[in-house]
């Protein structure tokens, strides 16, 4: 037996369509929680992150003990909190002694796990500790620049995956038309070595140059951290081609007759089809027309009149 | 990607998503101090954002109160989806036969004329036109079955076409669901079989009942789950059991020579099994007496033969006694 399960409110309703399926997807959600064991660098870590990332992210607070995202059977508890939360992308934390300071960030697919990178944090410097003019402090929610140095994030699998899991977590919203004057952020990502990045939280310092193009200066506002690559696992080659998947989006059928003109705005061309004057019919027809109709109709069918006179009358 | 140039540098510029890689610079020491080091990225980082800025800030740009507004270009850094691509719905079976048909959608009047009080009326809702319901006298026919309730009658009617139509709907939805398209804020949900004549509303089905149920029904088809949709990610369900072998029944060598001795083993196990009933006893016992005498006339003539030094007593007891046994035996 099946039942039908409706959304019983209009709020609801709306919750669900926001989390349905898109052709254009506007942002992914992260989040944040940890298993039994933290650390303080860990928690400082998830924190901040999700600082940056406030608009979008959901933190956890509890333990969460039955997670080991790289084992199977392990993921199931992370696939219901991404579904529960409509995130897809976590950071996972966790403390142990053979993984001191571990972070896991992973991402999702169909609120499954799709891949998976484990870092462990390293000289980790917190945000209050940047001394720096405060007015610089970037505006919550702002699109970052990033910038990847290095060849590793070419040449290795492992540095390239986590470059494109990191553009994935913090390139915020993908935008047609950005504002200039928000621009206040970036992201430095460095290869040190074909296991190590340096990652660091930059404010932006517009300074004149004389040109369109201002002269920029970044600032240091933290965190900063070194990332040493762990276990990595890449996605499933099949569902990465369905992730990839794109809608092909049709070009616009012309509109006919429109033109845009710079000085005018939108012309329009009107046609009128062929008016055909010469069948036309006339509103009224002139007397003589009808006085003529009225004869004949006189000489051919005075019977008829007649009889009609006579059924009134009876 | 763009590719920036800076003298003899080379970045790489992706405006759709602000980010730029230098992928030629290599950190040649690791001996350097940290703050060095820190120093160093910030000096390269700082290369690489105006580099992002060059292209940003040569944009067209269209003036706006908080700001230039700029088009950013699609990003070239392609990355994977959140959730699979909307799925287009199928279409209903009312809209597969209007389809057949060359049926087209009509729009109805909202205000229809009411008969019974002569007035225009709303077509659907409260104190509708031609409201079947609201029709307070139903003249008797001489072809009625007098016991019967026109009234119930009609409200019986009016259930069945609304169950009908509620049915039609789970179908159209399950069929929906089939493809994947089911609307968002619609949800199937799987209830359990009222046992007939109880009162007690349907159980809902525990987690574990369905983890239980959702392992059978995996392996319950005629395939064993062979051509079930997969999950994304699923592997395929591997053979549990045996397959059947058949030996060649063509007499030979090796594997030829197997089936025949197959089947005597087989023959060999039922015989011995049911040896009673094949078994001659009269005809054993005289075999294994004539044996027995056999052996003892062999065993006498070699003990004459070598134990000569030896008193013959003992031998002539053995004679007799063999010959009191044999004719017993005989």
């Amino acid at each position: 037996m099946l039942e039908i399960k409706t959304a019983k409110t209009r709020r609801v309703r709306r919750e669900l369509e926001k989390r349905a399926p898109k052709i254009i997807e506007s942002g992914k959600k992260t989040l944040l929680l940890h298993g039994t064991k933290s650390s303080a660098v860990l928690n400082a870590v998830l924190t901040q992150i999700y600082h940056l990332k406030k608009q979008s992210a959901v933190k956890y607070s509890r333990k969460n003990d039955n997670i080991n995202p790289f084992e199977a059977g392990g993921e199931t508890s992370l696939e219901f909190f991404s579904l529960k939360t409509d995130c897809s992308l976590f950071l996972y934390g966790s403390h142990s002694k053979k993984r001191p300071n571990n972070l896991v960030i992973g991402r999702t697919y169909d609120h499954h796990v799709y891949d998976l990178v484990e870092v462990g944090i390293e000289n980790f410097k917190a945000m209050e500790s940047f001394i720096y003019d405060k007015k610089l402090a970037p505006k919550e929610g702002t699109k970052p620049f990033m910038a990847f140095i290095g060849e590793g994030f070419e040449t290795m699998i492992q540095l390239k995956h986590l470059k494109e899991v990191l553009i994935d977590l913090f390139r915020g919203e993908v935008v047609e038309n950005l504002n200039l004057a928000g621009v206040d952020r970036a992201y430095i990502c460095t290869a040190l070595s074909p296991t190590k990045v340096f990652f660091t939280h930059c404010a932006l310092r517009l300074k004149k140059s004389g040109t369109v193009v201002p002269r920029m200066e970044l600032v240091e506002v933290g965190p900063s951290m070194d990332m040493v690559i762990r276990r990595t696992r890449p996605p499933n080659e099949s569902v990465r081609k369905e992730a990839m998947r794109t809608s092909r989006d049709k070009p616009k059928k012309k509109e006919k007759n429109v033109k845009k003109d710079p000085i005018e705005g939108k012309i329009g061309n009107v046609y009128i089809p062929d008016q055909k004057i010469g069948e036309m019919a006339l509103p009224n027809k002139s007397k003589g027309v009808k006085r003529e109709r009225r004869e004949a109709k006189r000489k051919s069918g005075s019977d008829e009149h007649a009889s009609k006179k006579k059924k009134e009358d009876s | 990607m763009d590719m920036e140039m800076e003298g003899e540098k080379i970045f790489e510029v992706d405006l759709g998503n602000l980010m730029a890689s230098d992928s030629h610079h290599a950190f040649p020491s690791q001996q350097q101090s940290r703050v060095e080091l820190v120093n160093e990225c910030l000096q390269k980082g700082t290369e690489l954002v105006q580099a992002i800025a060059d292209s940003l800030f040569t944009l067209p740009s269209t003036e706006d109160i908080d700001g230039p507004l700029v088009k950013l270009p699609p990003p070239t850094t392609k990355l994977p989806r959140e959730k699979h691509l909307p799925r287009p719905k199928p279409p209903t079976k009312w809209e597969a036969f209007a389809q057949k048909k060359g049926i087209k959608n009509r729009k109805k009047d909202k205000v229809v004329f009411d008969e019974q009080s002569g007035t225009w009326k709303r077509r659907h809702g409260y104190d509708r036109a031609n409201d079947e319901e609201a029709i307070p006298i139903i003249e008797a026919k001489p072809t009625d079955d007098p016991d019967e309730d026109p009234f119930a009658k009609r409200r019986e009617n009016k259930k069945g076409r609304v169950d009908k139509q509620e049915k039609n709907r789970l179908q159209n939805l399950k069929n929906a669901a089939k493809f994947g398209a089911l609307p968002s804020h619609v949800q199937l949900a799987a209830t359990s079989l009222p046992i007939t004549g109880t009162q007690a509303a349907p159980k809902k089905a525990t987690k574990d009942e369905l983890g239980n149920v959702a392992g059978i029904a995996a392996t319950a088809t005629a395939s064993g789950g062979k051509f079930d949709k997969k999950l994304p990610g699923e592997k395929p369900a591997q053979h549990k059991g045996k397959y059947r072998k058949f030996l060649p029944v063509a007499e030979g060598t090796g594997i030829g020579s197997m089936e025949r001795e197959q089947t005597e083993k087989i023959l060999n196990k039922i015989m011995s099994k049911n040896n009673h009933d094949i078994l001659n006893v009269n005809k054993a016992v005289t075999v294994h007496n004539v044996k027995k005498e056999k052996n003892r006339k062999s065993d006498k003539s070699k003990a004459s033969s070598s134990n000569k030094l030896k008193p013959q007593k003992k031998s002539f007891k053995k004679k007799g006694h063999a010959k009191k046994g044999n004719p017993k035996a005989q």
